[in-house]
């Protein structure tokens, strides 16, 4: 689903910001990435989504490597991934439903269609009772699950979390992740990239820990170590 | 483009407008003032050009010829004139109507005043040829070719009325084209900072929609939308000006000054609008498209 070979980036020559990446996340997997800020895990997830284009090495995302996708090529990538940030990233002057109606309204999705697909992810992340209210009106746990609503209402096979619990307290942070495994387990590719070692170590999955762009460790499901 | 797609690109163009009142209006007012001068200048020149081509039926030149000529040489004359692509129309006058034309002009009311001539013509060397041209700028080139022909003595023509009119008309037509070019700079980059405003108010949208899958053409189309609308509007609102106000002067003149009316025959409102209207409107969806393609370009890099 995901593979990274030899991939280096820098940003600054001689100065890398990851070095010779390898790894493999297969379809249906979920993954933690875990880091100091520095380690390069944002520079990870831009990669990704094609934000950022590798200095060495290639990326396949679903079989596909991405040095060979054309600039008009990359809104069909992104659609098949969702993204999750950790500010959110919601419109303030729209409301739950067209928060998440947004996502299909540009990739020109009918209002029928939307409708029902909006209304089918509002109860998954359980805010249908609050369709109408602004993100100003909502906790930052609800702020996050219409992120991750919009982020999945185009149905993608991958799911990219930068920070999701990062502005969240405790419980709220139990609740996302709750709801990101559940996701996972319908069948949903799940990346999340956190420094909450905590979650990390209950949450029992795999985790590839990074350190000034190295990859350092990768551990399989239930070998979490805590370093930190 | 989905029509979903396409409703979505013209609201939110809308919705761009509405958010930058002040920059959108600033736009508005600054297109529909160049769109103004333009329109104004248009109708000057196109008035002119009428009344130019008016004048131009109504300068002749005379061509008189020499003494004694036989009837054969002046008509041969007459031939060679006629022949010339500049020449509208050739009239052969003879002594005799020059006189009577004469006797009705200077002794109108009076004819007995002239009757001591009746055998004897004043005028008996003034039969000519009244050539009326469609350009006057070719003027000067017909009267050289003309007064080198045999058998003419003089070549009678007003050189500076053609002088004039054609120098007038150019430099209307340069003044106005300074003008112009002047004020579509100033709109362009009116709207290029409209448009540049609205691409940093909605920064924080244009990066979600990057991310969700956005295509580039959706990410621009609002704010190709968005100097559209405004050039439209920009091209209306002195389209409706000009309309009104120029039926009100033409009818103003022709109540108020009836003797000059004659002389100032204004084109028709039809004649007129007929050209401006789309010319504005093409000219105002342009330079909208314009400005807000260059501010795209340089600060919207999908």
């Amino acid at each position: 689903m995901i593979k990274l070979e030899n991939v280096s980036k820098e940003y600054v020559a001689g100065v890398p910001a990851l070095s010779d990446i390898s790894l493999d996340i297969d379809e249906g997997e979920f993954v933690f990435v875990v880091g100091d800020s520095g380690s390069g895990k944002s520079t990870f997830i831009k990669l990704l989504l094609k934000e950022l284009d590798p200095t060495s090495g290639t990326i396949w995302i679903n079989d596909k490597p991405l040095n060979k996708i054309k600039r008009r090529q990359v809104p069909k990538l992104r659609r098949n991934i969702g993204v999750v940030f950790q500010d959110f990233r919601l419109l303030k002057d729209r409301n739950v439903y067209e928060n998440i109606a947004f996502a299909q309204k540009v990739i020109g999705e009918n209002n029928l269609h939307i409708r029902k697909k909006v209304s089918k992810m509002l109860s998954m992340v359980g805010l249908a009772a609050k369709y109408r209210s602004f993100p100003r009106q909502l906790s930052g746990g609800e702020q996050q699950r219409v992120a991750i609503a919009r982020a999945l209402v185009n149905q993608p096979k991958i799911l990219l979390a930068d920070e999701p619990t990062g502005n969240l307290d405790n419980n709220n942070a139990w609740e996302i992740m709750k709801l990101l495994e559940e996701i996972n387990n319908k069948g949903t590719t799940v990346v999340v990239v956190t420094h909450n070692m905590e979650i990390v170590k209950v949450m029992n999955k795999r985790v590839i820990r990074m350190k000034k762009g190295v990859i350092v460790s990768d551990s399989k499901q239930g070998d979490s170590n805590d370093e930190d | 483009m989905k029509i979903s797609s396409t409703l979505y690109s013209i609201q939110q163009g809308i919705k761009n407008i509405w958010r930058n009142k002040m920059f959108s209006l600033a736009s508005i007012a600054t297109m529909s003032a160049c769109i103004f001068l333009f329109g104004l200048f248009f109708i000057i020149v196109t008035n002119f050009n009428s009344m130019v081509k008016d004048a131009e039926e109504n300068v002749a030149i005379t061509v008189f010829f020499d003494k004694g000529i036989s009837k054969e040489q002046t008509k041969k004359i007459g031939e060679d004139i006629k022949k010339r692509a500049e020449v509208k129309s050739c009239k052969y006058v003879s002594a005799k109507e020059s006189w009577d034309s004469y006797k009705k002009r200077y002794f109108e009311g009076h004819e007995e005043y002239a009757d001591v001539f009746e055998n004897d013509n004043p005028l008996k060397n003034a039969a000519h040829y009244e050539v009326y041209l469609n350009d006057v700028s070719m003027q000067e080139h017909l009267v050289k070719h003309v007064q080198a022909l045999d058998g003419v003595r003089k070549v009678q023509h007003s050189k500076d009325v053609a002088g004039t009119l054609s120098a007038f008309n150019k430099f209307i037509g340069y003044i106005s084209i300074g003008i112009i070019v002047i004020l579509l700079g100033v709109a362009v980059f009116l709207i290029s900072n409209t448009v540049t405003v609205g691409i940093s108010v909605r920064k924080e949208e244009i990066a979600i929609m990057r991310l969700i899958g956005a295509t580039d053409f959706l990410i621009r189309a609002p704010f190709i939308v968005e100097g559209i609308i405004i050039g439209l509007i920009g091209a209306i609102i002195p389209l409706a000006l000009l309309y009104s106000l120029y039926g009100n002067i033409v009818t103003y003149v022709g109540k108020q000054f009836n003797v000059i009316e004659n002389i100032l025959n204004f084109v028709s409102e039809k004649q007129v609008f007929v050209t401006l209207v789309p010319v504005a409107l093409i000219l105002g969806v342009g330079i909208g498209l314009f400005g807000s393609m260059i501010t795209i370009r340089k600060h919207l890099k999908v």
